[in-house]
């Protein structure tokens, strides 16, 4: 089994956001990078739990970015995946990226492309859907379980109200939310074994210019807490009745 | 070139979301719009007091299959002559909103939070801690609005349903089986969300939780801590890695909220917090807080709430 997964380098979850060029653009300074973790703890995982129980097969990362993304793409294979691919351009949107993308898988022959259900910086969720489209492949948003067995995947998407249980033919697109993986941490052989292994650098494909962020702005600052003693706490239910008007 | 909306409309009664998706739609052609579903859904007509003059609904598909969605939003927008089609951004739309934008060499706005400014459309970015302004310059757009970011209209008005005739070819994506989580309000879908963490020190002491929700009308939620200590069922674990909901009012029990919980719930409206630790980094985030034992202010909240309800 061939799969495919989608790498994206992130600010780290904790990492101080703010804007620079008079808003227009996200302030690197100071700021560590991390492989997006929903690519990282589940989809990369996964695959590689796949690859694994299959004792056969090999797990490949795409990521779309400059050479400043090298060393986000390393962790990923020390984590274990076999190689990794960068398509040299700065991504600027989910189109592009995913139209850079789909210029590469589209004649390897995957079995399984799969990426994190969103990125932590852009949240958009977009990219494995426009990929699917672009290889006319199905594709499963939202997967928190996946089985591969006999060319089929059985799948578990989280939908409202509860789990649906979903089988397609490979191959086959899928975005991975929690619970599909657990996360791994590489070891010092996987570290070493990282540093020489495939990293190959492919040009950029040809793409659409559909959209790009003009601006950032930061939500403003809330207001001061309002304190209710706990002795006197069913104040709350008056005051989010009366002055907050929520119910 | 004419607006469409695409929404999801299965189950009993409308969902508020779909109300929501079809007023956004009618707000941004300036007029009213069509609207395209699928499955069983009933009470289609009423969508005209939300700016749907008709409503064109595929009975045949039941389930999410992207690519049969796909087709049938693409077949509706062509007869439409639409080169703007709006989606939910919910797991429905997140199927279909990004096939139809690659096919369409259209942007795709990932939960739009309003109307544009010209051609920018306001969306959540890095978690909720910030929001950009995406410019679109594609002639076709694909805009997937956030649920709960604006006020269902309600102009009366009826709208015609048709039944779509056309072929969407077979589904690739089969159901095999769906696992109710039980009742009660889905939570991306709840205006009032009662949520508690480690502080309640075990799922026995989760009555008292769910009194409080029951008398609020709320759903009920939790930390992930919580749900991988499997006190309570994994889609009730709000956060970044569980849902990200945006109710009107969130009421956090024993959470401390940590930057991964604050960044599934920073968008609510009203934040409540009560917990034991003055130091909890979460009432720097809260509108109201409470510094005190759970199990001392639960009950006094639940009396307090079912005194209200009494009132009116």
């Amino acid at each position: 089994m061939k799969i495919l997964v989608l790498l994206s380098q992130v600010p780290d979850t904790t990492a101080r956001i703010a804007f620079t060029n008079g808003n227009t653009q996200f302030d690197a300074s100071g700021v560590t990078f991390i492989v997006n973790p929903y690519d990282e703890w589940y989809a990369l995982v996964r695959a590689l739990e796949l690859k694994e129980a299959a004792g056969a097969g090999s797990v490949t990362t795409i990521t779309v970015g400059g050479a400043d993304t090298d060393a986000t793409i390393r962790k990923g294979l020390a984590i274990g995946a076999d190689e990794a691919v960068r398509v040299d351009a700065q991504p600027t949107e989910a189109l592009q990226v995913a139209e850079q993308v789909a210029a590469y898988a589209k004649d390897k022959g995957f079995d399984l492309i799969i990426a994190g259900k969103e990125t932590i910086d852009h949240n958009g969720g977009q990219v494995g859907g426009m990929v699917a489209e672009l290889l006319d492949l199905p594709y499963v948003a939202l997967a928190s379980k996946l089985d591969v067995a006999a060319g089929k995947a059985t799948i578990e998407r989280d939908v409202p109200g509860g789990v649906e249980v979903v089988e397609a033919a490979l191959p086959l697109v899928l975005s991975a939310a929690k619970g599909m993986a657990e996360q791994r941490i590489p070891n010092m052989r996987g570290i070493m074994a990282a540093r020489t292994k495939p990293l190959t650098v492919v040009p950029a494909a040809a793409t659409d210019n559909v959209a790009a962020t003009a601006s950032f702005e930061l939500p403003p600052a809330k207001g001061a807490v309002k304190m209710i003693p706990a002795d006197d706490a069913g104040k709350l239910i008056e005051l989010l009745h009366t002055e907050a008007k929520v119910i | 070139m004419s607006t469409i909306v695409f929404i999801d409309t299965r189950g009993e009664k409308l969902p508020k979301a779909a109300q929501e998706a079809v007023t956004y739609a009618s707000q941004l052609a300036g007029g009213s719009v069509t609207a395209v579903t699928f499955g069983d859904a009933a009470g289609l007509e009423s969508l005209g007091a939300q700016g749907a003059s008709k409503v064109i609904v595929a009975r045949g598909v039941k389930a999410v299959d992207g690519q049969q969605l796909t087709k049938l939003v693409l077949d509706v927008a062509a007869k439409e002559g639409a080169n703007t089609i709006v989606c939910v951004h919910d797991g429905t739309g997140k199927a279909v909103a990004p096939r139809l934008a690659a096919k369409l060499k259209a942007a795709h706005v990932a939960g739009a939070l309003g109307l544009p400014d010209g051609d920018k459309f306001k969306r959540n970015v890095f978690s909720g801690k910030a929001q950009a302004w995406l410019q679109v310059t594609s002639p076709n757009k694909v805009i997937s609005l956030m649920p709960n970011s604006i006020a269902i209209a309600n102009n009366g008005g009826t709208a015609t349903v048709e039944e779509y005739s056309g072929d969407l070819g077979a589904a690739r994506i089969t159901v095999k089986e769906v696992r109710k989580a039980g009742a009660g309000v889905p939570l991306p879908e709840a205006e009032l969300v009662v949520s508690a963490g480690r502080g309640m020190k075990g799922p026995e002491n989760w009555g008292m939780v769910e009194e409080l929700a029951k008398e609020l009308g709320a759903a009920t939620a939790c930390s992930r801590p919580v749900a991988d200590m499997h006190w309570r069922p994994h889609h009730e674990h709000v956060g970044q890695t569980g849902v990200a909901i945006r109710p009107n009012l969130y009421i956090a029990i024993g959470i401390s909220g940590a930057i991964q919980h604050l960044a599934g719930v920073n968008q609510s409206k009203v934040i409540v917090v009560i917990n034991n630790d003055p130091e909890a980094p979460f009432f720097k985030a809260a509108d109201y807080g409470i510094v005190g034992d759970a199990f001392q202010v639960l009950p006094k909240l639940v009396e307090a709430a079912k005194k209200l309800n009494a009132e009116r």
